[in-house]
């Protein structure tokens, strides 16, 4: 058992009175794919911004690919590359020249920069759009950009804050499918936040957050298993006695809603089989819904991710003044 | 490594980019641990990004030589008319272009630190702040790289001494490049400094015009410092542009063939109490302010998370 990527124990970070992080213990194995998931204001960038030694945490310790995030900051920054949620790249520069620039300030051994630039750049798609101005380029085309400098360096963890934030469903997908070719080409840990509920799903691990804190952490599945019961709905000839032949032969309570029986049952795709052939009340029509993130998130948090993010909107600005008020 | 099936969740679009083309090779590079190469590698290439984008950047090359033209041909050409009977003989234009060599290289040099202000709002800085390399390299990178900028806009000018009335010789060539790059290199540093602490373009440049302008006016850059009114004569002193225009003066007016007279009343010796400031010491003073000033940046960015 290889050590983990990214081991995290009681971490936290204040912004004068407001606490951001509210003391977060996880791990993160190598060559995990790990989720944070949050509404914003939750806490998930602070978190990161830690981890990638741009802020001090205020106590706990992090280790990432093996390093102290304060102690040996340095030696965490050569080995994990950083896709930030707002874009940084240099306009003026040339897609190239950009991924250059970043091989330099990396120290990129001088004969490794050209193929290296050529792997990541044909991974992205841009390889033949190197020579361009990046001011050229489409939001989507930048961010794959930016995701080809993280690499140039062959980072061990790959921080991706908010990667697919803003962009269309195509380059969403086409952003997850070089998440999963890395996985398979290199040994890389991929550290990731998103308030994406379906991207989430990608994730080996997810640790939801809510107000600074973990709530939850485990794989997609198991945290949906963990809300519970499929929902099924059927449209009958005859309600009332679909409902009465429900309880009887499956013990199952049933309601009529919106002109549907609708009850939940612990494995729906089974359970749907067992109904067509033993209840004796013709179906129409049924449907069936698995619990989805978003079922994940309330039941932990007791609010949909929509409601959290407007509750959390305020706090965010008061700690936002509060920074600004900090700096010098 | 072997082709694998892609996935079918990939869109078209990166499938197109990728199918058909063999992925190539995994390319493993290793960062090495921080050594004083890496460092000299990151201040390189952040010195080479302000040429890359000065070079890029025609508008602004076009547009910074409007200042120091309208000062030197229509306030020169104007007010030669008033100052024929003074100058001894000496064309004004000809007096006013040591003042205009300094002044085109402090607003470039302007410009050049309030990159790292955009630099901050369009995100990039922080590509250069997380990178393994210590915050000195970055901002010796930036200060090097807008002095260079700062300077070869200056040779432009360097270029129109024909028109004034200057001969060309190598050690004016020479000269003239080395005091623009050490007036830009300060006045750089200077800049980079303030952006420090003002991360707000709007406030940056108002704080830089609020302080540069009235250093170029006092500085002597477009009248003689010898018989000033008393106030103005301190304020003269104490400001460091006097210590670039002094000498550029001096190294111009060496090329031209005027009176002893003239030289005098145009280009008088700064004194303090009465002692004579040599060349030397005051070009001494510009590049010890610049060292004092890249320090404190070095001090404030290296302190920021």
């Amino acid at each position: 058992m290889p050590a983990p990527a990214i081991s995290v124990k009681d971490l936290r970070k204040s912004f004068g009175d407001f606490e951001a992080v509210k003391g977060v213990d996880f791990a993160v194995d190598t060559g995990e794919v790990f989720g944070f998931l949050g509404p914003n204001g939750a806490g998930k960038t602070t978190t990161i911004n830690m981890l990638c030694t741009l802020t001090r945490p205020t106590s706990g310790q992090a280790e990432v690919a093996g390093f102290d995030v304060v102690t040996a900051r340095d030696d965490v920054r050569r080995h994990i590359g950083l896709v930030f949620q707002d874009q940084t790249l240099d306009g003026y520069l040339s897609a190239e020249q950009n991924l250059r620039l970043h091989a330099e300030l990396y120290g990129v051994e001088k004969a490794l920069v050209k193929p290296r630039m050529e792997q990541v750049l044909r991974m992205v798609g841009l390889w033949e759009r190197r020579g361009s101005q990046v001011l050229t380029f489409s939001g989507g085309m930048r961010r794959r950009l930016e995701i080809a400098r993280g690499l140039m360096h062959s980072p061990r963890v790959l921080f991706l804050d908010e990667p697919t934030i803003g962009l269309d469903p195509q380059t969403r997908a086409s952003i997850w499918g070089y998440i999963r070719q890395l996985q398979r080409q290199e040994e890389i840990t991929i550290f990731m936040t998103t308030h994406y509920m379906d991207e989430a799903e990608f994730c080996g691990r997810i640790a939801i957050m809510d107000g600074g804190e973990i709530v939850a952490l485990d794989t997609p599945t198991a945290l949906k298993e963990a809300v519970g019961a499929d929902r099924i709905r059927i449209e009958t000839a005859d309600d009332e006695r679909a409902i009465a032949e429900l309880r009887e032969r499956f013990g199952l309570e049933a309601t009529v809603s919106e002109g549907a029986v609708s009850f939940a049952v612990a494995d729906g795709e089974e359970f749907v089989p067992r109904l067509f052939a033993e209840l004796e009340v013709a179906i129409k029509a049924v449907n069936l819904s698995r619990p989805t993130l978003d079922d994940v998130f309330m039941s932990h948090t007791g609010s949909t991710i929509r409601d959290a993010e407007e509750s959390a909107s305020k706090n965010r600005n008061r700690a936002a003044m509060q920074a600004m008020a900090g700096r010098r | 490594m072997s082709e694998r099936p892609r996935l079918a969740a990939m869109s078209t679009e990166a499938a197109a980019a990728t199918a058909g083309v063999p992925t190539p090779p995994t390319v493993a590079v290793r960062v090495p641990p921080r050594s004083w190469r890496s460092e000299l590698r990151a201040v390189r290439i952040v010195w080479r990004r302000e040429l890359i984008r000065f070079q890029k950047d025609r508008m602004r090359i076009v547009t910074s030589l409007v200042q120091p033209l309208l000062f030197l041909f229509v306030l020169g050409s104007g007010l030669q008319q008033l100052s024929a009977a003074s100058t001894d003989g000496v064309d004004l234009k000809t007096f006013i272009y040591p003042g205009v060599l300094c002044i085109s290289v402090m607003f470039t040099a302007m410009f050049s630190a309030a990159s790292i202000v955009w630099d901050r709002e369009f995100g990039f800085l922080r590509e250069m702040m997380v990178a393994p390399v210590r915050r000195s390299s970055i901002v010796v990178g930036k200060v090097l790289g807008g002095a260079s900028v700062a300077s070869l806009q200056g040779l432009i000018l360097l270029a129109l001494a024909w028109a004034v009335h200057v001969p060309y010789s190598v050690g004016l060539v020479l000269g003239v490049f080395a005091l623009q790059l050490l007036l830009a290199f300060s006045i750089t540093a200077f800049g980079v400094m303030v952006a420090a602490r003002i991360t707000q373009m709007q406030s940056f440049m108002g704080v830089m015009q609020m302080i540069v302008t009235p250093m170029f006016f006092i500085s002597g850059a477009l009248f003689p410092v010898g018989d000033l009114p008393g106030w103005l004569t301190v304020l003269n002193r104490i400001d460091p542009i006097t210590y670039a225009v002094s000498p550029m003066r001096t190294l111009v007016f060496d090329q031209l063939d005027i009176s002893a007279a003239a030289s005098a009343t145009l280009n008088p010796p700064i004194t303090w109490f009465g002692w004579e400031v040599p060349i030397a010491l005051q070009i001494f003073a510009v590049f010890a302010l610049g060292m004092i000033m890249l320090g404190i940046a070095i001090a404030e960015f290296s302190a920021g998370e």
